[in-house]
């Protein structure tokens, strides 16, 4: 049964990507081609990432309310580049050059991730409702931090800062995109061959250790492959709160299933669907740029919000 | 043969328990008595390597808990544990199956399945097999936990409470199973240690029993030496009557 359900994602996918790809070509066709495939890959990356990263985050977490967003990645996200602004000023943060800053971007994050989550784990607590909380406040720390920064930089280079502070689909630099795609595979790769396992993991600590997994190790592990995914999409886009939230909740409302074979590769295509087919839609079809972001962070919130009242996220 | 040698544990700075040490036997059943809060699960989880060790030692069948991978663990010994919630939508034949996860590690074959349905059939299960976890009552989801905790088929199973929720025609046939796979007489008998509250149940079915309180094993013995009116009121701290009836102590203490 859930084969045929990923059948039918995976053909939405690919109708996405060729509407995508052939709307309305005309002139010169092998430039627009080759342009619009590098955003094609970015959007695949960043759906696959996210789609997966949110599933992996909320089987290790046994939640699916909360997402790595919530860990405060997204407000790091926006500490980082509004640091970056203030240390460097407006101009040295523009020429800083694609590739060096994807990779400081990622690096930092993963680093804090883990910093976050070893600090808590380390110690022999295995409290994931604290981690959470501390996640939390980290957060909430994270925005201050930024919002004063924001109030000191001057307010030419705050439109700088600005630009990196809500998502954009729009531009895609291809050499970032070539390290997000190869961090995206590694990642994949690495969770495809643990798909059995994170059945097990969601089965809670107790029981996994009871089953012979060497739990806490795991978790970290696969916290650490989350970073990395979450690192990704945030340093390719910017930050989108809602969208793994709302593909979590899809994937796992149309797969009903606990098996991650399923779920994960779910996940991934619904929110490359949802990225593909709503850039195509609103950029080519409607002619509206840059809206994309705010209609899946409304649509996002507004669905996942009906999905809580009718109690169907368990 | 399960060997606990002077274990203490602290939990936030609290002890939990003091200087522990007591022999568990292999095959038959252990019933693990005592007041709430005396530190049964702790132990058990102790045992189980749900927690981690922090004083002492503890031997399952000459393999040291603290150093035996946990994979190999998993082969031999399995818990039930008192609470365990569920997050991911599981059905019940699902769940037991996840009890073969250590032989298979994701590969189930025959013998697989042929366990699983076995545990199922054992524990009344059929009828539920492909119901959601979180649309049972708690007497079935507990059976369906401790199906899966047979399922394992490790020769040590600890479970934890396992009449939780029972009705009597359920918690009856739960303790006849667990007895007769615990002979002595069987080609390869099990060993079982169980919480139980329901003392009778330990008059009725256990081959040993292990009393804690306050964290510190008060009384270890057979039924016929622990079960005695002096004993268990000085357990409880509550006058306990014990009768005699077809040979076995009777607990009159719901009087
Ligand atoms: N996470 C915890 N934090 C603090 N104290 C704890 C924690 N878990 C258990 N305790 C304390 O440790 C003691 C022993 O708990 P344990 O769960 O082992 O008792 P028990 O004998 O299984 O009781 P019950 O019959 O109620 O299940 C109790 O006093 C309890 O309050
Ligand atoms: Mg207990």
């Amino acid at each position: 049964m859930p084969d045929r359900r990923l059948v039918l994602l995976a053909c939405l996918l690919v109708l996405a990507c060729a509407l995508f790809l052939v709307w309305g070509l005309k002139g010169r066709v092998g430039f627009i081609l080759e342009l619009r495939s590098i955003k094609l890959a970015a959007l695949l990356c960043v759906g696959a990432a996210v789609g997966i990263s949110t599933v992996v985050f909320q089987t290790v977490t046994g939640n699916r309310i909360l997402t790595p967003a919530i860990m405060g990645f997204d407000a790091l996200f926006l500490l980082m580049q509004t640091g970056l602004v203030f240390l460097l000023g407006g101009f040295g943060y523009l020429s800083l050059a694609g590739p060096a800053k994807f990779l400081l971007e990622t690096v930092v994050m993963m680093a804090a991730a883990m910093a976050l989550f070893s600090l808590l784990l380390g110690r022999g607590k295995h409290d994931m409702h604290r981690m959470i909380l501390v996640g939390v406040i980290f957060g909430v720390f994270f925005r201050s931090l930024t919002g004063f920064l924001q109030r000191v930089i001057d307010p030419s280079e705050y439109s700088v800062v600005q630009g990196a502070m809500f998502a954009s689909f729009g531009s895609v630099d291809p050499a970032q995109l070539f390290f997000a795609g190869a961090v995206t595979l590694a990642a994949l790769a690495v969770l495809a061959r643990l798909a059995g396992t994170l059945d097990v993991v969601a089965l809670g600590r107790s029981t996994a250790i009871g089953l012979g997994l060497a739990y806490d190790r795991l978790v970290i592990a696969l916290l650490a492959v989350t970073a990395a995914l979450v690192s990704v999409s945030t340093a390719l886009v910017g930050p989108i709160t809602f969208l793994g939230l709302l593909v979590a909740a899809l994937a796992h409302a149309l797969m009903r299933s606990h098996r991650h074979a399923v779920l994960l590769p779910a996940s991934a295509m619904i929110a490359a669907t949802v990225l593909v087919a709503g850039q195509w839609l609103f950029e080519r079809v409607l002619h509206l740029q840059s809206t994309l972001a705010v209609i899946i962070e409304f649509f996002g919130g507004t669905f996942f919000l009906f999905l809580v009242l009718k109690g169907r996220i368990r | 043969m399960i060997e606990i040698r002077n274990v203490s544990h602290r939990i936030n700075g609290t002890p939990i328990l003091h200087d522990v040490t007591c022999d568990i036997p292999r095959s038959g059943i252990t019933a693990l008595i005592g007041p709430n809060g005396a530190g049964k699960s702790t132990l058990l989880n102790l045992v189980a390597r749900l927690l981690p060790l922090e004083q002492g030692a503890i031997v399952v069948d000459g393999e040291d808990v603290s150093r035996t991978p946990s994979r190999d663990l998993a082969l031999r010994l399995a818990i039930v544990a008192q609470q365990v919630g569920i997050a991911s939508r599981l059905r019940v034949q699902d769940l037991v199956g996840f009890g073969r996860w250590p032989h298979h590690r994701g590969r189930p074959g025959p013998q697989d399945a042929a366990a699983v349905a076995e545990a199922i059939s054992d524990f009344g299960l059929e009828d539920l097999r492909h119901r959601f976890l979180d649309e049972l009552s708690g007497g079935q989801q507990q059976r369906a936990f401790v199906a899966m905790g047979f399922a394992q088929g490790t020769d040590w199973l600890l479970l934890d409470e396992p009449l939780n929720n029972l009705d009597m025609f359920h918690a009856r046939a739960l303790m006849a199973r667990v007895h007769a796979q615990t002979r002595p007489s069987l080609d390869r008998p099990r060993s079982v240690v169980m919480v139980v509250h329901e003392i009778n149940y330990a008059a009725g079915w256990a081959d040993h029993i292990v009393a804690l309180k306050d964290g510190q094993v008060s009384a270890s013995g057979s039924p016929k030496d622990i079960l005695t009116p002096a004993t268990l009121s000085a357990l409880f701290g509550m006058e306990i009557r014990v009768e005699q009836v077809e040979g076995r102590p009777l607990i009159m203490h719901h009087l």
